[in-house]
């Protein structure tokens, strides 16, 4: 079967669904089948107020990648509220940096927690290497600056998701501008001192220990670059 | 704290009373994280205003008023007091006989965290209205106070005949998971031989329940382990109700498990803290143990 004809079969079983375990069904078979011409019916799925469908959705447009970002970001301008906040997580996933505007206002200002929780952890998924080299600085300053509010939200498992974030921004930017990962290292001892929720403090400890072993890697092969430069 | 919105504090009212239906102690956890600033913002009732609603004589606000002292913790002597008498009201009655106000004034009592209920609180176990006994055995567990136990465990009892399950079947005569829950949090190891038999009660949330106390009064796995099992239970109640039983027994090898059970990441979430936070407080958090770190690895892949 040819994968057009292949795609037809499972676009249709989607909109032939007539209960919602069968939406559940199609939606999953079409996601795992990852084809182009599937896109926009994954993306439907998620206003279809069908959790399940949306998850398997989600799930499906994250393996699609960056395919489905503008699409995707293309959504978010809708009516739909649970459908934008499917898109989000979706794009969270991807962590492609076309999606970075959207990633800092929903972590920073969605008022449903789990947008904002998996935008955070977004956040520190982005891939930087599909950005102009000259934007990187900026733009991981603002994602440092939107996680340091992020770690103050009022719901614990948002502050969880913006320390894993930290230490998923602290990861990339040791290789981009490692003089700053100071400030990240500062923030997350602060969460785990003052944190008032004990999920959240051990979540910045392990952050913390994780990235020092980090850097004390990372610092060792220093003198022979600068050996080189010289 | 940063500025809030107030969509943002609605919804988690929303939730917290979601929750609440599947359980209290859930709910707790995540409310007491937003009380501090909720209660000093400009909400409609003061505190005195509250305490003499309670006492007034429109029903309606006296019921409300009861809800609010408790929601946000008024642990003042004036307001307990008044939520102890309104334990003995009879002026708020529905036409199926039970009462609104009781049931309030016992579940705020729980919250506020004043051993001086715990009397007031043991004779609503005997109230003719099914959710004031329930809420009274909630509550008495948050008490925790020990002195409750004997007649906690009275009131279960009444479902057994000759130490097994009374023969007509299914009996929902009294609160049981609630009784169960209740035994076990206040660890009343003298009252295994009364909880053991509701493991075979055929209804799920009730065997649950006892499996729950009986890890809790034993720490034996194979209690643990039947709630693992109920994580793949047939409907998304169930599953929920496995998932916040096992945070919070903190029964970490069903940590993998609660990882792929098909509910809400949210709740997933909850279910590890529940797991994470015991193993903290069983070792240490310096260095962290690999059973902690592991949890944590499975809480980041649910963000």
């Amino acid at each position: 079967m040819s994968s057009s004809l292949l795609a037809q079969q499972l676009i249709q079983a989607v909109e032939a669904a007539d209960s919602p375990a069968k939406l559940l069904k199609a939606v999953q078979e079409l996601a795992s089948a990852r084809l182009e011409e599937g896109l926009p019916t994954l993306i439907a799925a998620l206003g279809y107020n069908n959790p399940g469908a949306a998850v398997a959705a989600v799930d499906g447009l994250i393996q699609m990648g960056d395919l489905a970002v503008q699409p995707l970001l293309d959504l978010l301008d809708g009516y739909n509220y649970s459908a934008r906040a499917w898109a989000i997580r979706a794009l969270a996933g991807i962590g492609h940096p076309r999606a970075l505007d959207t990633l800092l206002e929903a972590a920073k200002n969605d008022f449903a927690l789990s947008v904002r929780r998996a935008a955070a952890r977004g956040l520190g998924n982005l891939r930087w290497h599909e950005l102009p080299v000259e934007r990187v600085p900026l733009a991981q300053f603002q994602v440092m600056d939107a996680l340091f509010v992020v770690a103050q939200d009022p719901e614990w498992v948002v502050r969880y998701a913006a320390v894993v974030a930290l230490q998923g921004l602290a990861r990339a930017m040791i290789l981009t501008q490692p003089d700053s990962i100071s400030q990240i290292l500062i923030q997350l001892q602060w969460v785990a001192d003052s944190d008032g929720d004990l999920t959240v403090r051990t979540r910045a400890q392990f952050a913390q220990q994780a990235l020092n072993k980090t850097e004390q890697e990372n610092s060792e092969p220093l003198p022979l670059r600068e050996t080189r430069c010289s | 704290m940063p500025h809030q919105n107030f969509p943002n504090r609605t919804l988690v009212v929303v939730l917290t009373v979601d929750l609440r239906l599947m359980r209290e102690s859930h709910s707790d956890a995540i409310e007491s994280s937003r009380l501090a600033e909720e209660s000093g913002s400009g909400e409609a009732l003061t505190v005195g205003q509250a305490i003499a609603n309670l006492q007034g004589s429109d029903l309606g606000l006296r019921v409300y008023a009861a809800w609010w002292l408790g929601r946000f913790r008024v642990n003042e002597p004036a307001a307990v007091d008044a939520l102890i008498a309104a334990l003995d009201d009879e002026a708020d009655r529905t036409e199926a006989g039970g009462y609104p106000l009781r049931r309030n004034a016992a579940r705020a009592l729980g919250k506020l965290g004043d051993r001086r209920a715990v009397p007031a609180l043991i004779g609503s176990l005997n109230c003719s209205d099914y959710y004031v006994r329930e809420a009274a055995a909630q509550s008495l567990a948050l008490l925790g106070d020990a002195e409750c136990i004997p007649a906690l465990t009275n009131l279960l009892a009444k479902g057994l005949q000759e130490g097994q399950l009374v023969p007509h079947q299914p009996d929902l005569s009294q609160p049981y998971d609630a009784l169960l829950e209740a035994l076990g949090t206040l660890q009343a190891t003298t009252s295994i031989p009364v909880i053991r038999p509701f493991l075979e009660h055929p209804t799920d949330r009730v065997q649950y329940a006892a499996a729950r106390a009986l890890y809790q009064l034993t720490q034996e796995s194979i209690y643990g382990e039947r709630l693992v099992q109920a994580l793949s239970g047939s409907t998304l109640q169930l599953r929920r109700a496995a998932l916040a039983d096992l945070g919070a027994i903190g029964y970490l090898p069903a940590a993998d498990a609660i990882a792929r059970t098909h509910a809400e990441n949210s709740l997933k979430l909850i279910s590890l803290k529940g797991l994470l936070e015991h193993e903290i407080k069983q070792t240490s958090s310096d260095p962290l143990s690999q059973d902690a770190i592991r949890v944590m690895s499975l809480m980041d892949s649910l963000l």
